[in-house]
């Protein structure tokens, strides 16, 4: 993509992440391209978690003391500014633990739907019904509509990948038919990095009358991203991957949908009337938030989006691009590595997976990180992904705003290392 | 350098030579061990005639590591009874999960014992206890259907 913003001062910003100056493994500088799995935190994030334990800590939505409101101000606060930053109402979004379980919440909900009222009839599914996944998932897209699939009688049904690894989308209509109750699917690789044409695969979706999940968790951190304007259903990102908080994750659900939706998790705060003989329950998003939800967290991560709405959005897409040209050339000049997915970084975010010859990604990742280059090796709970792209398994580096070029090159010169230690180079 | 005291000479010649690979007849049973976070895998046989092991065979996909010690395991057991293997195991297992601070003991581990650097590395235990796990589950079964 093109960007006529000023590119990152990324040695200024990097001051404001601790960690990033600390070394390992006996004064190796560190080199951190695992932030896919997950980002580190700047300080503005640590600051905002501590001065709210500081100065505001109390249960949000109970109680009528001073800090229960302030508390409640600061958590409803960051809800409204994450929806602001990923173009959602305050409404729409509801706080989970993790991605995962947003993943969860919607799959469960719909399951829970053949018990619920009338309202809920459009979120039924059984025998006959298809459940839409593409082969490209993150576990956490993939396994909850497996299980959905299996207590409903509903058919899983899947995108196949091209050799390059993207979405096959020869004929989406063989795919996404009448059918289609629910077609969920990744926003951007988190293996890969590969974008996925999301405007597609809605329009296909609306056509059937099937209900859109969009994994957005490599997206949300890493770019603009408008839930309005891609018109998905419902989307679920995590905390930690955005430089917030670990512990929280959110959910996005179209308002109207939501307002529909049966609940997943029961219990207190999602109430609206407790008899003996049954519940009646809260509007959202309080209806899917049962229990004491996670505050300091909530606080963080909306810290979290100031820093990356300072920073802009357009510019951390830019510079990881950037990055992943850098890598892509890099590696794909040393002889002896098979990059895993695109060649090129048309449509992509900042993750590159690679296999070296003749060195297992476990053993690479050991020299890397001996080196002090921290990634990932695994199959990055992408299983499938793996299989369909012939690797067991994979290196994988990925980026965000505060890698430099020096990092991509001691990438580079870290797997020449590795074929060196394992005699292949 | 650190990675020496990890990758000894000896884990690197069982991985590029490994001892007793491949899937053989006759066997008792069979178990496949996965290790879920890197998709390493091995399917492993054991053939135990009188309560001794007679063969130890295998295949899979997997890192130096775990291909060493599946490797070193076959010289360690195969010819020696049930008890005496199990032995062993126990011995590998307990010097992996020291943390580097358990002193293997030759006698009874022989290259086995090169393994102790890799202990320091938590997330490598279970390379090197792959194979091993599925000779122990391989054994069971083989008891099991006697």
């Amino acid at each position: 993509m093109t960007t006529t913003a000023a590119p990152l001062d990324v040695t200024a910003l990097r001051a404001d992440f601790p960690i990033l100056s600390r070394t390992v493994r006996d004064g190796k500088r560190l080199v951190y391209l695992d932030s896919g799995a997950t980002s580190q935190r700047p300080t503005q994030v640590l600051d905002a978690e501590r001065a709210f334990l500081e100065q505001h800590n109390a249960a949000v939505h109970r109680g009528a003391h001073q800090l229960a409101e302030e508390a409640t101000d600061a958590y409803e606060g960051a809800r409204q500014r994450i929806a602001d930053f990923v173009g959602a109402e305050f409404g729409e979004l509801v706080f989970t633990k993790n991605a995962t379980e947003g993943f969860n919440l919607v799959a469960y909900a719909m399951g829970n739907a053949a018990t619920s009222g009338p309202e809920a009839e459009r979120f039924r599914i059984g025998p006959g019904d298809e459940i839409v996944v593409t082969e490209m998932e993150h576990h956490a897209n993939l396994v909850p509509w497996q299980q959905l699939a299996q207590r409903t009688g509903a058919t899983l049904k899947w995108f196949r990948l091209t050799g390059d690894g993207r979405l096959d989308l020869s004929d989406v209509d063989s795919v996404i038919t009448p059918r289609a109750k629910v077609v969920a699917f990744t926003h951007q690789s988190n293996v890969t990095g590969v974008i996925n044409p999301v405007d597609v695969l809605v329009a296909a979706a609306k056509k059937a009358g099937a209900l859109t999940v969009l994994d957005a968790c490599q997206s949300v951190p890493h770019g603009p991203v408008d839930f309005h304007a891609l018109d998905v259903d419902f989307a679920s990102f995590s905390g930690h991957k955005m430089l917030g908080p670990s512990g929280i994750g959110v959910l996005y659900g179209r308002r109207e949908l939501l307002e529909a939706l049966p609940p997943f998790i029961t219990g207190g705060s999602m109430i609206e009337l407790v008899k003996m003989e049954g519940s009646t329950f809260a509007p959202p998003p309080q209806r899917f938030e049962a229990g004491s939800p996670m505050t300091s967290q909530a606080v963080g991560l909306g810290a979290a989006v100031d820093y990356l709405s300072v920073v802009g959005m357009e510019r951390v897409h830019a510079h990881e691009h950037l990055l992943t040209v850098a890598a892509l050339e890099g590696l794909s000049g040393v002889k002896g590595v098979r990059l895993i997915g695109p060649e090129d970084a048309v449509s992509r975010g900042g993750a590159v997976p690679f296999e070296i010859e003749g060195v297992h990604p476990h053993d690479a990742g050991q020299v890397l990180d001996s080196l002090g280059i921290a990634v990932r090796v695994g199959h990055h709970c992408a299983w499938p992904l793996h299989r369909c792209l012939n690797a067991q398994s994979s290196v994988r580096a990925t980026f965000y705003l505060y890698n430099t070029l020096d990092e991509v090159d001691a990438l580079v010169e870290g797997v020449r290392e590795a074929q060196k230690f394992f005699g292949v180079a | 350098m650190q990675l020496q005291q990890m990758y000894q000479e000896i884990i690197l010649d069982h991985y590029k030579n490994p001892h007793g690979r491949g899937l053989r007849d006759p066997y008792d049973a069979e178990s496949f061990q996965v290790n879920p976070t890197c998709g390493d895998e091995v399917t492993l046989r054991v053939h135990v005639v009188d309560d001794v092991v007679k063969d130890v065979s295998y295949d899979g996909q997997g890192c130096s590591i775990s291909q060493a010690s599946t490797s070193v395991l076959t010289d360690l057991v195969v010819g020696k009874p049930v008890g005496e293997a199990f032995e062993k195991l126990d011995a590998f297992v307990e010097l992996m999960q020291g943390r580097g601070q358990v002193e293997p003991d030759e006698d009874v581990l022989e290259d086995g014992i090169a393994f102790a650097g890799v202990a320091k590395y938590p997330a490598r235990v279970k390379c090197a206890l792959l194979g091993w796990m599925a000779f122990k589950d391989a054994v069971a079964r083989s008891q099991g259907a006697a």
